[in-house]
């Protein structure tokens, strides 16, 4: 019993035990709020992605694409593992408003809308056919132009909230897209003159993906017409992509194996015919391999964070250890006492090491609800700054987010309360051990004099 | 016969410098028996009890309780004998600041079993140390703590600890060397009246006349017994 009343009499009697409690409740407070912020945008990040990509991705290294994708369109439809596809034509071009001198570059994907609704996340950037996205090139007013989806940046400017405000009903823009088509054999498609491709298309809708890149250079044409612009069409068709959606269920690595299987046996049937060495250069990936460039910056930045706070955690551990050998070098004559009763070294180890307990579940536990308190708050603390100071920890022209995520995971919130326990315990056992293997008659010849 | 050390050997080293306190000593104690142990600063005096109470391993020598070697005892063993056994008065009183005089009493009591055990041992304690403490003469001070009391009501409360579990030997080291003479002749007196009781005590001081009123003094000088002597 003495092994619990007299930690809780030393914590009550010692100030110095607050400044082990006040250390360990700074570090998970720090903790928590970092690392929630911190996965939370990364986990937004990464969805953003999945959304943006589907699941898996038959893509091919050249601006070229592959030929003699039907066939295997025909043994997705066939695969019962597989949701839904979506074939895109990917390339680059020049855009350009009639009338005006300005041409800028962009990324232009070929899709059919309602595929690659199906696919990916398509459907739910749209603003305007968000509920219809079958129609997303349907321009308001115009129903024989034809129509583009753009990347919600090149449209729009968003407020320091990072929203973008829509007009009740699309404007009216038209754009001239020109694109440099490529052959089969991956040279330009044409020479002189008609080098180019240009075609006149108007605005129908925008694409909020999320992802910077994707909403300033992207612009989504009908599939026909980005076919035809980039000549993939004609006897041998070609298309840059299909992005794939699994069925409920199938994980990732299995659904991506069997789309891997599928393409290989496809490769194989096809490997007598004309182009298909463009067949080799398409790689089967699922979407976190597929976008690793964009999504792996981030990640690196959470294990650089991760490591920090292991650092963090050292160095609490070396404040309580500092902690504990000022309260047991105090503790001597108690120790001696404790000794001449009778109390093993293992007792007089474990009252230090309860002791070490208690003030780690005490700052944990403040620095834990410290952590959460100020997460549920976070935004309307930036807002407060941002309506009085004019600063947002986050400027939100440059970084694509809206609020700062403040998810608090259940799970990720108890290791970080047990491992400050545990740091609070680590620190204090090298001196509750020297305190527990101290001599008797040495410890209290000492404190007589 | 409860207590007896044979060639008694111990020494300290002092950075280079080797400094033997005792040199091969015999002691006997026997049950119910009052002892003194008298000497000058540095005689060994304190050392000697401190083998005896097994705070302290000899060099050489035996140390056996009831004829069980003390040197055979494991650790727990000796624990036990430290909790049990023996019952230790220092001369600085030796109280914990954060517990109360009645908690203080109770230390021995609490460390002889585990938290679970305490639930059920607890009340049999708490009266026998109130008990011990109402003999001393601090009945209402039982919630007061050590620097409440005055040196004489400190060292009462270091007795009724050392006396909580029944030991069978008391050993005091310089009960009354930090008291007045009026206090610590109220300290001796209740060593008299425990040892009138049948309690075996071993009782360190450098003051003749304190010595005097034990059964028998032993003489230490040099770290050897000089003379041993009923003083009755």
């Amino acid at each position: 019993m003495y092994k619990f009343i007299l930690p809780m009499r030393y914590l009550l009697k010692r100030r110095i035990t607050f400044l082990a409690i006040t250390a360990i409740a700074l570090c998970v407070f720090i903790v928590v709020v970092v690392m929630s912020v911190m996965s939370g945008l990364v986990g937004d990040f990464r969805e953003k992605n999945h959304r943006y990509a589907g699941d898996c991705i038959v893509s091919s290294d050249s601006l070229v694409g592959f030929a003699y994708y039907e066939d295997f369109l025909n043994e997705l439809d066939k695969a019962e593992f597989v949701k839904s596809y979506s074939p895109v034509i990917r390339g680059y071009g020049l855009l350009r408003q009639p009338n005006t001198e300005t041409n800028i570059g962009i990324e232009i994907t070929g899709i059919d809308p309602f595929r690659h609704s199906q696919a990916t996340g398509f459907g739910d950037s749209l603003y305007y056919h968000r509920n219809n996205p079958g129609e997303a090139f349907k321009v308001y007013n115009k129903p024989d132009a034809r129509g583009c989806v753009v990347g919600i940046s090149r449209m729009h400017t968003s407020d320091a909230f990072n929203q973008y405000y829509h007009p009740d009903v699309p404007g009216h823009y038209d754009f001239e897209i020109s694109c440099f088509p490529l052959n089969a054999k991956g040279a330009l498609a044409k020479a002189g003159a008609g080098i180019v491709n240009t075609k006149l298309f108007s605005y129908s809708d925008d694409s909020h993906s999320g992802l910077v890149k994707i909403d300033e250079n992207m612009i989504y044409l009908p599939f026909d017409d980005a076919q035809k612009l980039f000549e993939m069409g004609g006897a041998t068709k070609r298309i840059s992509a299909i992005h794939i959606k699994f069925q409920d269920g199938v994980s990732l690595h299995r659904g991506t194996e069997e789309v891997a299987k599928m393409w290989q046996e496809h490769v194989e049937k096809n490997e007598d015919k004309s182009y298909s060495n463009l067949l080799q250069l398409v790689s089967v990936e699922n979407w976190m391999r597929y976008r690793a460039s964009t999504i792996a910056p981030m990640e690196k930045e959470q294990t650089m964070l991760s490591i920090l706070f292991f650092m963090l955690g050292i160095i609490t551990v070396f404040v309580i250890f500092v902690v504990f050998y000022m309260i047991i070098g105090h503790k001597t004559r108690d120790i001696g006492i404790l000794k001449s009763v009778g109390v093993s070294n293992y007792s007089v180890i474990g009252i230090f090491m309860i002791f070490a307990g208690i003030i780690g579940v005490i700052g944990a536990a403040i620095g834990a609800a410290g952590g959460c308190a100020f997460l549920l708050r976070i935004n309307e603390m930036e807002d407060w700054l941002f309506e009085n100071y004019k600063w947002q920890l986050w400027d939100r022209t440059v970084y694509a987010i809206g609020e700062i995520p403040h998810e608090i995971k259940i799970d990720v919130l108890a290791v970080i309360i047990l491992s400050a326990i545990g740091a609070s315990l680590l620190g204090a056992l090298i001196p509750s051990v020297q305190a527990g293997i101290k001599k008797p008659a040495e410890v209290l010849q000492v404190s007589q004099v | 016969m409860i207590l007896k050390g044979s060639g008694i050997h111990k020494s300290y080293k002092m950075g280079k410098t080797k400094l033997t306190v005792l040199r091969g000593l015999d002691i006997t104690v026997s049950e119910g028996e009052f002892v003194a142990i008298v000497g000058s600063s540095g005689s060994g005096k304190s050392t000697l009890l401190h083998i005896l109470g097994a705070l302290d391993r000899p060099d050489e020598g035996i140390v056996e309780f009831r004829s069980t070697p003390l040197s055979k005892f494991r650790a727990s063993q000796l624990n036990a004998y430290r909790n049990k056994t023996v019952g230790f008065v220092f001369q600085f009183y030796h109280l914990l600041d954060e517990l109360n005089i009645l908690e203080n009493t109770l230390l021995p009591a609490m460390a002889s079993t585990s938290s679970a055990g305490w639930l059920s041992k607890r009340k049999t304690a708490k009266k026998r140390g109130k008990m011990l403490l109402e003999r001393m003469g601090l009945a209402e001070r039982f919630k007061h703590k050590a620097y409440q009391l005055s040196g004489g009501e400190r060292q009462r409360v270091a007795i009724a600890r050392a006396l909580i579990n029944e030991p069978e030997l008391l050993l005091a080291d310089e009960p009354t060397g930090n008291l007045d003479s009026q206090t610590g002749n109220g300290i001796l007196e209740a060593l008299e009246e425990f040892n009138r009781d049948g309690q075996t005590i071993v009782m360190v001081t450098h003051d003749d006349r304190i010595a005097a009123r034990a059964d028998r003094v032993i003489r230490l000088a040099d770290g050897k017994i000089v003379d041993s002597d009923n003083s009755k």
